[in-house]
């Protein structure tokens, strides 16, 4: 078996413009030329896309699923960032 | 973690999957469902890519360009299919290596219809027809199973999965209009791939034995007797229309269940085959493992290269 494996990428497309670049999945490639290479071949064999990302895996921090609580939490007790905590009488019809 | 924790950590788990909940890779999860997942994800993928080589057998020899160009694409797309798997399978701690190896050692199944050979064009119909048509069957209800890498990438294959299907049907049409000695070849083709294609979407439910738990996580919506049932019921009229008939001498309309009874599947050609005595199971692993071995100086080369290059540019920049 060879020393070292192609790392792993992960691939974004804009699937038009106005789109944002999204997540479509991951592949291995030696370098970011090939990544791009493979990712056209992969990922929009049907015009799935007009544009592609890749950035290699180990470059992303992600946040921890475990820490949810802490890391999103303080945002549920602040409802007076939503319009609808606002009390309007009922003559304002559109505001 | 006590036994108690892990006991109540499993229970918010089995509750969430119940709620039509997705749990993605980083969450939390027994190691049970992670275990199951990399089994039946990886042989997934790993029948998408052995199930290249039966049909990469015709691809120089398909009868007219457009014939080529679409078994081409869709010999092209199981290789797609069996990335977006393989992809989805490492994001639960696999290497892309370590699956590979499995496969190459036995260790890991595939799908035992690839372990029959391709002997005639008509055998492109019969496959795009009736494999395909059993594999989307196995696959719909995969588009909503629990673990989201996986069915956002079944998302993509079922999308995707339909031609194929029908390419292979148009195969069948094709022959079976054709000159009798290609509606025979046809109706040969289908007398082969008919039973397999049965067996293909498993072990009767009394044999199955992973079943109730994979219901639970939604790896499974319906058991593989309810399954064959539907693959039968859709393809026998599919058959007859075109003037085929389907090899089986108990086939009958059942007026009081609204669907056909069937003979007696072989399940000892489906046990052989799965061991590994099939027609062709030596034939596959040995392209499989070769076309691996094979390719081993490219792989490497593109990596020295990409190191060369990745040096070259630091040099640059100093």
């Amino acid at each position: 078996m060879s020393t070292k494996q192609w790392p792993l990428w992960e691939v974004f497309v804009r699937s038009k413009n106005g789109l944002e670049h999204r997540h479509f999945g991951s592949l291995h490639a030696a370098d970011a030329d090939m990544a791009l290479e493979n990712a056209r071949d992969v990922y929009t064999r049907r015009n799935e896309g007009v544009s592609i990302w890749v950035v290699e895996s180990k470059n992303i921090t992600a946040s921890n699923p475990e820490h949810n609580g802490e890391m999103f939490e303080p945002a549920k007790d602040k409802v007076y960032r939503h319009p609808t905590f606002y009390e309007l009488p009922d003559e304002v019809k559109y505001m | 973690m006590s036994e108690e924790q892990i006991r109540n950590l499993e229970k918010q788990f089995e509750e969430r999957i119940a709620r039509d909940e997705k749990i993605e890779p980083k969450d939390w999860m027994p190691e049970k469902y992670r275990q199951t997942h990399i089994r039946q994800m990886s042989q997934h993928a790993h029948s998408e890519v052995v199930g290249m080589l039966p049909e990469g057998n015709w691809i120089t020899r398909a009868p007219s360009l457009r014939r080529k160009v679409a078994l081409l694409a869709k010999v092209q797309d199981e290789a797609g299919h069996g990335l977006y798997l393989y992809s989805a399978t490492e994001t639960l701690g696999i290497t892309r290596e370590e699956m590979y190896e499995q496969l190459h050692t036995g260790k890991a199944k595939y799908s035992s219809i690839f372990n029959y050979p391709t002997v005639t064009w008509a055998d492109m119909g019969a496959i795009g027809w009736l494999v395909d048509g059993a594999a989307i069957i196995n696959q719909v209800p995969l588009c909503s199973t629990s673990f989201g890498p996986y069915a956002r990438a079944m998302v993509r294959v079922c999308k995707e999965e339909s031609f194929h299907q029908r390419q292979g049907y148009e195969i069948m049409i094709k022959l079976a209009n054709g000159t009798p000695e290609q509606k025979e070849m046809a109706q040969d083709a289908l007398n082969r791939w008919w039973w397999p294609s049965l067996m293909m979407l498993g072990p009767t439910d009394a044999e199955s034995v992973h079943t109730e738990q994979s219901m639970k996580w939604k790896l499974k919506r319906k058991s593989n007797d309810e399954l064959r049932q539907q693959f039968i019921d859709q393809t026998v009229p599919q058959a007859d229309l075109i003037g085929l008939t389907i090899p089986d001498a108990d086939l009958k309309w059942n007026e009081e269940r609204g669907s056909y009874d069937f003979g007696e599947i072989d399940w000892d050609e489906f046990w052989q085959v799965v061991k590994g005595h099939g027609p062709m199971n030596k034939e596959r692993m040995k392209a499989r493992v070769g076309a691996w071995e094979r390719g081993e100086w490219v792989r490497d080369a593109a990596m020295a290269h990409a190191e060369k290059k990745a040096e070259r540019k630091e040099k640059e920049a100093v």
